[in-house]
């Protein structure tokens, strides 16, 4: 097996991104590129940051990294057009009998 | 790459990491990042997974005070001191109670740092014991609400007061519900040499007992009722603050949280919300915020 | 240039020509003339460009100076007693953190009852913290061992805390002649401070971070290593500053008229005089005595200790502090070190807090040893006959 790397009195460069937080929650955030008039709120509010925004054919919008989308509505919250919308994951979409 | 995330461990919905993100970036990543044991150095800094852009120490709960200082003393000493800003991100436990020795050391003597402090209202890394910062009557595990308790009995200390009598050129307290604000506010900070504190209200939705819906709103809500006043201090002088055109009533704030809502019933209840209600009346009256 | 100066003087002269970047401390007797002496080289412009900073409190001096240090300084603190309990917390962390901050201890008993005077129960109580801990015997002990301090702690092979232990009162208000260094000697031993990691824009590392179950132990097993590596560093470097200064303080250990004795006293730290005094002594009058001093506590040379006690029916071990409840602290090692030899070991505590030690009493315990008037177990001595009260 290989040696374990230990690195002694710093950790090594950020790793963080390799966690993909996105499947913590059981709804991810979408946002209407039509909708949206890329004001930057959701960017500024989002705790992970899992919003960025876009630039396509003239059209400025926000999108959403579902790798990292914790689910959390605060996005949601701050849009002022509301032009975001939450999901259910499918997988938790299940029929309670 | 990014300064702060993505892939760190809060919650979904936590308030602080928008102050983090915000604060670095008012900075331009030009930071050393010194932090003190608790939530943000849990979902952060685990090691071979940290998710820090910037350089980044942490050492004890109680020391990040003295920590930054060192740092700071350290540049000087080594004619680096034009490098970065250095930045203390700490709890209000670690703030409020276990390291104001070094704080206020720290602001004694003048450090050139500013002290972040993101306040969620108690001990909530360790799932929600009552600090110095934990408002009258908020249910936590060590004030929990029973026969004769309604939850914590006694203040919220005032620590952007005892900043400011500390003499230091800057002092100002934000919410993460005004991200803009805040970050005009770390700006305006880095502009002056010495210490500076900046206390930064961030809701905790396990401890407080809301969701994510509720983050921005209920820390918005903290602010217009004025148990929060936004304020904003220049060498002792109160300089700014956030006026309100209509003040809301505290019960507002309180009743979308679970750690108040025994509030409404128990037998000791009013007094408690009386008391919030006389602390905002209070706020409104010394910092003129009622526009 | 030989001089007639304090401890305190010889340390603070050392720690100077170590060209420090940070001086981080809070004052507290017997250590507080160490920093008041350097504050006074700050306030004269003699401290180059180093910063030197009164703390808020001794927990507040030692982590600034783990600030100091990881953020690339050469960073020095002093301390005694209560104000090392205090700074344990940091100390622990610095050690985890592997950053090479030196300490000088004024050696002094622990409270309660409240007593500045010396014994060595203070940094005894942080030996396990992962701190290299070296005893000295004089003033040009200590004044010579600040810079080799620095040069150890900050090998890539080491990068751990050195502490200089010193007894408060005993050694650091006395006047003894020292041979001052001077700066050219110095700066030929000890280079410029190269960190091998520092907080720094250009180049982001994170610091300090906590590591899971799958991690922890390494780190932990890793300070054991470069402790161990320490061992030969610090040998290394003891050899060296023989060569540049014709100081020879011997390795890790000084075992001296060891080869044949019946008994060898064990001691650390300033007694060391005394006990050479006596031991040299009764060698005149024909009795087979020994010493070993122990330099090095951490890393603890135990094949250095089993070694010199190879020969010695009887050892004697004189101890200035206790671990309450159990075999005192040196006598612990030193037994495990020489496990399977045929040797017995005499434990004596004396001492605490001050109180005299004569030269009576030293031979007294030694010919006491010898002439079989005693059982190899823990014994006190210099002690008054009491009854506890309870009021």
């Amino acid at each position: 097996m290989a040696k374990m790397k230990l690195y002694i009195g710093a950790s090594n460069p950020p790793m963080s991104s390799e966690m993909k937080t996105g499947d913590w929650g059981t709804e991810l955030a979408y946002i209407d590129k039509e909708k949206c008039i890329a004001c930057g709120q959701c960017i500024t509010f989002c705790p992970e940051p899992a919003t960025s925004m876009v630039e396509e054919d003239d059209k400025k919008y926000a999108v959403v990294n579902h790798d990292y989308c914790k689910g959390c509505w605060i996005c949601f919250t701050v849009c002022p057009v509301d032009a975001i919308e939450m999901r259910t994951k499918d997988i938790y979409k299940v029929e309670v009998c | 790459m990014n300064y702060f995330g993505p892939g760190h461990g809060a919650c979904p919905g936590c308030g602080f990491p928008i102050a983090i993100r915000g604060a670095i970036e008012a900075l331009d990543g030009k930071v050393i990042a010194v932090n003190s044991t608790g939530c943000l150095e849990i979902v952060s800094s685990m090691y071979g997974r940290n998710t820090w852009g910037v350089p980044y120490i942490h050492s004890l709960f109680e020391n990040a005070g003295a920590v930054a200082a060192g740092i700071e003393t350290a540049l000087k000493a080594l004619k680096r001191d034009k490098e970065a800003h250095v930045v203390v991100f700490a709890g209000d436990g670690a703030t409020f109670d276990i390291g104001i020795g070094t704080l206020s050391g720290m602001m004694d003597r003048d450090h050139n740092v500013i002290y972040i402090c993101y306040d969620n209202e108690a001990y909530q890394n360790t799932g929600n014991q009552q600090s110095m910062a934990t408002p009258p009557g908020a249910r936590t595990t060590t004030t929990p609400v029973g026969k004769l308790q309604p939850g914590k009995i006694g203040k919220k200390k005032d620590m952007v007061e005892i900043a400011v009598a500390h003499n230091i050129p800057y002092a100002a307290s934000a919410s993460i519900a005004y991200p803009k604000d805040f970050q005009r506010k770390v700006k305006r900070a880095s502009e002056f040499e010495g210490s500076k504190y900046i206390q930064v209200h961030a809701p905790c939705v396990t401890g407080w007992g809301i969701d994510g819906k509720l983050t921005v709103e209920v820390a918005r809500l903290a602010v217009e009722t004025g148990l929060y006043p936004l304020v904003e201090y220049e060498h002792g002088k109160l300089v700014k603050v956030r006026k309100l055109k209509q003040r809301k009533p505290v019960e507002e704030y309180l009743k979308i949280q679970r750690r108040f809502r025994h509030l409404f019933k128990h037998e000791m209840g009013k007094d408690i919300l009386d008391q919030l209600q006389r602390i905002a009346d209070e706020n409104a009256e010394k910092y003129g915020l009622d526009a | 240039m030989r001089k007639v100066v304090r401890g305190f003087y010889a340390i603070a002269e050392a720690v100077r020509l170590s060209r420090p970047n940070v001086i981080a401390a809070y004052p507290i007797t017997p250590q507080t003339e160490i920093v008041e002496n350097l504050a006074e080289m700050y306030a004269n412009g003699e401290l180059g460009d180093a910063e030197y900073v009164t703390a808020e409190s001794e927990f507040g001096a030692a982590s600034m100076v783990l600030g100091a240090s990881a953020a690339g300084a050469r960073a020095f603190t002093a301390t005694s007693s209560q104000g090392l309990l205090l700074m344990t917390e940091v100390l622990y962390n610095a050690a985890g953190m592997r950053l090479p901050i030196v300490l000088v201890v004024a050696n002094r008993s622990v409270s309660a009852p409240l007593s500045i005077w010396n014994d060595i129960q203070d940094s005894i109580s942080v030996r396990d913290a992962g701190i290299i801990q070296l005893y000295v015997e004089s003033n040009q002990e200590a004044h010579d061992m600040l810079p080799l301090a620095f040069k150890v702690a900050e090998n890539r092979d080491v990068l751990l805390p050195f502490m200089i232990c010193v007894d408060g009162f005993k050694l650091t208000h006395a006047y003894e002649p020292v041979d001052l260094l001077d700066q050219e000697t110095v700066d030929k031993f000890l280079p410029p401070y190269e960190p091998a990691v520092k907080l720094d824009v250009n180049s982001p590392v994170a610091m300090g971070c906590y590591a899971p179950p799958p991690y922890y132990m390494e780190f932990r097993v890793a300070m054991e290593c470069a402790m161990e590596r320490a061992s030969r560093v610090m040998l290394e470097e003891f050899e060296r500053w023989y060569e540049l200064t014709g100081r020879n303080w011997g390795g890790h250990v000084v075992a001296e008229n060891c080869e044949d004795a019946e008994v060898v006293v064990v001691a650390m730290g300033s007694v060391v005089a005394l006990v050479r005094e006596v031991v040299n002594r009764m060698r005149e009058g024909g009795k087979k005595v020994g010493l070993l001093k122990i330099r090095t506590y951490r890393p603890f040379p135990s094949e250095d200790v089993r070694k010199a006690l190879e020969n010695a029916g009887k050892v004697i071990v004189i101890e200035r502090a206790l671990s309450i409840g159990a075999e005192p602290p040196v006598t612990a090692d030193v037994k495990s070190a020489i496990f399977g030899l045929d040797a017995e070991v005499y434990p004596v505590v004396m001492g605490l807090g001050g109180r005299d030690i004569p030269r009576e009493l030293v031979e007294k315990v030694i010919d006491d040893v010898m002439e079989g008037k005693v059982k190899p177990e823990k014994r006190f001595e210099g002690l008054n006959e009491f009854e506890e009260v309870i009021p």
